[in-house]
């Protein structure tokens, strides 16, 4: 959807108008695009309300299980992913000012950083999938409610977290294919704005996650 | 893309093909509004009939006491389908699709909403949507029978299909999303040089109090329904008792959404009922500033009330009384609505006609099912009648006799534009007043039936209800006659009906300033906008003029 964010206001352009004036309005695609966000934040609230929800009715067990997590993986990812946000606003300025270039290979840093965040998600979710703590996992099934509660919690968020990176990835690259093909370029480079915007809430709700599970002992 | 057909020399309408593609592709591919609202009309209108079907089903098992026709299990999944197919499939996208899709832009005097093809896009998802809801019913273990509320912990052990039916929802949600965004984003952007957002016709403002709570309440109960599918398919026991989760709280998630979806479906329909009124009074509305503001009113208080559906479920007293007042509140702006239409109508010229028919259908049929939400909204009756057949007789008046009504009133206001056709005016009157009369038969006794005590989603009752039941079954006859004379009446003008002009009933918004039906690019001169939407000061002096 965000991908397109660029040529959804051009969109509007019907065969009988094209050959008189092409229809574009960034500002209308922007306001498109910042609904959208809008509507990718509520989501996570949904998840969040629950995690408050728990957390004051479990608040101890939340602790104890808070323990269980790798700090120092999670901080890093905190790094990575900051970093990521910093590259994508560079890839961006770097397309405003006609640094074609110079933009591809920000972009291309922000996806290296994604797939960096990645790996370390996956080497966390293995080591706990090894001792048993996976939603349906016996080990988890076995612990007290309210730590069984934290790492589903744990799973779920950082999943949906994990699967709107991955989104995010899909998307740089295609982005990066249309920067090549000049589909997006230094007059039109809305689509890669409005790609750095997702990114950033992506990095936003990773904020929230960090203090939420790895630093709740 | 130049063809001999394109270009402004070409004088067609949306209906005929224009550009590469022909036929069936041509419309399957198109990004224009018109024929998108068109398309969503077909599949609603198939979706409805099923739901109809259903819902005559129910009634015809409820006619006497005993098991006649179905199993108790088979009746689960008989009212669940009814609920689901009603409520995701037809209601929700209902006016906002159909008539928000075909009408805003022209009202707002632009070529289309800022986003054709995501327009097309969140069609072809409410297909998906519905394609996986019908797939449930086949596929795995069998028709769900949660309700459509899918309420844990019974959604989560229940052994039919609930899955795909949750998920089903969850993708509708993202149509309704999509929809939402488009049309804000189109009213902020696409309005007429001269109409600022207070000329703007109160469809407009209708639409956009709905899709900001399209926007903002729909990703709720997205998180919600997957969290459901995760909880069915790995145990992570958000809501789950036997796990340390809490069922409540999935009641309260789900409600955080579906009761300002109540507003989805009404508020647009108040939009119908604001346009149909001044025409049909041939004057200007009374309070146009607050029937608009209203709206926005109700939008606002109405995502705080969602608690009024769990006033017996055990939360704190402070809840409850907070829930019931806001829910009160809610009252305050809908009666706004009603006395600025009665007041438009006073001393009005008032003409007869399908419109204004259904359109004074709908502010009575709503009146009862706003006053008796009343009775549900207040803590010491709802204890009473929560969970009973009034229930059920209270929101068929709102969603139904609101909504359903409103979207007959809009299909009859709006059909001559649609389409370029007269349908039967009498045919038309006749399948108003059967469909009136068959309404309250069949929902009246609901109300009588719950204060007696039947509970809702139940099969099976004492004999002492019998009568109430009978009767109730007789109305749903009666209500179905009257819906195929005005389907079919209206079915029929597409071919037969007399050619209309561009305006017929003397409207004074901007989708009658161009021709019926609309060219493909709505508006041969762009228009611009001098006097509020109501002003009906030129049309009488054409119409002086002419009569000289």
């Amino acid at each position: 959807m965000h991908a397109e964010g660029g040529t959804l206001g051009a969109a509007a352009v019907s065969p009988a108008a094209a050959a008189h004036h092409e229809h574009r309005d960034d500002i209308g695609s922007k306001t498109g695009m910042w609904l959208f966000l809008f509507t990718e934040l509520l989501l996570f609230g949904g998840l969040f309300i629950i995690y408050a929800v728990y957390r004051h009715k479990y608040g101890t067990e939340f602790h104890e299980a808070a323990h269980e997590l790798n700090k120092a993986m999670g901080v890093t990812n905190t790094f990575v992913l900051l970093t990521s946000s910093l590259t994508m606003v560079l890839a961006v300025g770097a397309l405003q000012r006609a640094r074609v270039a110079e933009s591809l290979r920000w972009l291309g840093a922000t996806f290296g950083l994604a797939c960096c965040f990645l790996v370390i998600k996956f080497l966390e979710w293995s080591a706990k999938h090894h001792h048993g703590i996976w939603p349906g996992g016996e080990h988890l099934h076995a612990m007290p409610p309210g730590e069984g509660m934290f790492f589903n919690l744990y799973f779920m968020m950082t999943g949906l977290h994990g699967i709107h990176v991955l989104v995010g990835m899909g998307v740089m690259g295609s982005i990066a294919a249309r920067i090549r093909s000049g589909h997006v370029s230094p007059s039109r480079y809305a689509a890669l704005e409005f790609t750095g915007l997702y990114w950033h809430l992506v990095d936003l709700v990773w904020i929230f996650l960090l203090p939420l599970f790895y630093l709740t002992n | 893309m130049a063809e001999s057909k394109t270009g402004p020399a070409w004088t067609g309408n949306y209906l005929q093909d224009y550009g590469r593609r022909r036929g069936l592709m041509a419309w399957l591919t198109t990004t224009d509004h018109k024929r998108i609202g068109l398309m969503y009309m077909m599949a609603m209108f198939f979706f409805f009939t099923v739901a109809v079907m259903l819902g005559v089903l129910i009634r015809l098992e409820l006619m006497n006491p005993g098991m006649q026709y179905v199993t108790p299990r088979v009746y689960n999944s008989l009212f669940t389908l009814h609920g689901v197919i009603m409520i995701f499939l037809f209601i929700v996208p209902g006016i906002p699709a159909v008539m928000g899709n075909f009408i805003l832009p022209l009202q707002l005097g632009a070529d289309d909403v800022s986003f054709p093809k995501l327009n097309l896009a969140s069609w072809y998802v409410y297909i998906a949507g519905a394609v996986l809801a019908l797939t449930s019913l086949f596929a795995g273990g069998g028709v769900p029978d949660t309700g459509w509320t899918f309420y844990a912990p019974y959604a989560l052990r229940s052994g039919s299909n609930v899955s795909l039916a949750v998920f089903a929802a969850f993708v509708l949600g993202f149509s309704s999303i999509m929809t939402g965004m488009n049309f804000i984003t189109t009213i902020h952007r696409l309005r007429a040089p001269g109409m600022g957002f207070f000329r703007m016709p109160l469809f407009c403002w209708g639409l956009y109090a709905t899709s900001w709570i399209q926007v903002i309440a729909t990703p709720v109960v997205g998180i919600t329904l997957l969290l459901v599918i995760m909880e069915r398919w790995l145990g992570i026991g958000f809501f789950d008792p036997a796990r340390g989760g809490d069922p409540v709280l999935y009641q309260h998630l789900f409600w955080i959404y579906s009761h300002p979806v109540v507003y989805v479906m009404i508020l647009p329909a108040m939009g119908v009922i604001s346009e149909i009124l001044p025409t049909f009074a041939g004057r200007t509305v009374f309070g146009y500033k607050a029937i608009a503001l209203s709206s926005m009113a109700i939008a606002i208080v109405g995502y705080m009330v969602w608690g009024h559906h769990m006033f017996t479920v055990g939360m704190s007293d402070t809840a409850r009384r907070v829930f019931s007042i806001l829910t009160f509140l809610v009252a305050i702006p809908t009666g706004i609505k009603v006395f600025n239409w009665m007041a438009t109508l006073y001393k009005g010229s008032i003409r007869i006609e399908p419109p204004l028919l259904w359109a004074l259908g709908f502010v009575f049929l709503f009146s009862i099912g706003g006053l008796t939400g009343l009775v549900n909204g207040a803590l010491a009756t709802d204890i009473h009648v929560h969970d009973t057949a009034f229930v059920v007789g209270h929101f068929h008046y709102t969603m139904f006799g609101g909504a359903g009504v409103g979207l007959f009133a809009a299909m009859h206001y709006w059909w001559p534009k649609i389409f370029g056709r007269m349908y039967n005016r009498k045919r038309a009157i006749w399948a108003w007043g059967i469909f009136m009369v068959g309404f309250n038969v069949l929902y009246f006794p609901m109300l009588v039936l719950g204060i007696m005590g039947m509970p809702r989603r139940y099969a099976d009752y004492l004999p002492r209800f019998h009568t109430p039941e009978l009767i109730s079954t007789v109305g749903s006859w009666i209500l179905v006659s009257g819906l195929i004379l005005m389907v079919w009446n209206l079915i029929r003008a597409i071919k037969h009906g007399e050619p209309a002009p561009a305006n017929p009933w003397g409207g004074t918004t901007l989708e009658w300033q161009t021709t019926s039906p609309p060219p493909q690019l709505n508006f041969a001169v762009a228009p611009t906008v001098t006097t509020g939407p109501y002003d009906h000061t030129a049309l009488r002096a054409a119409a002086a003029k002419e009569a000289q």
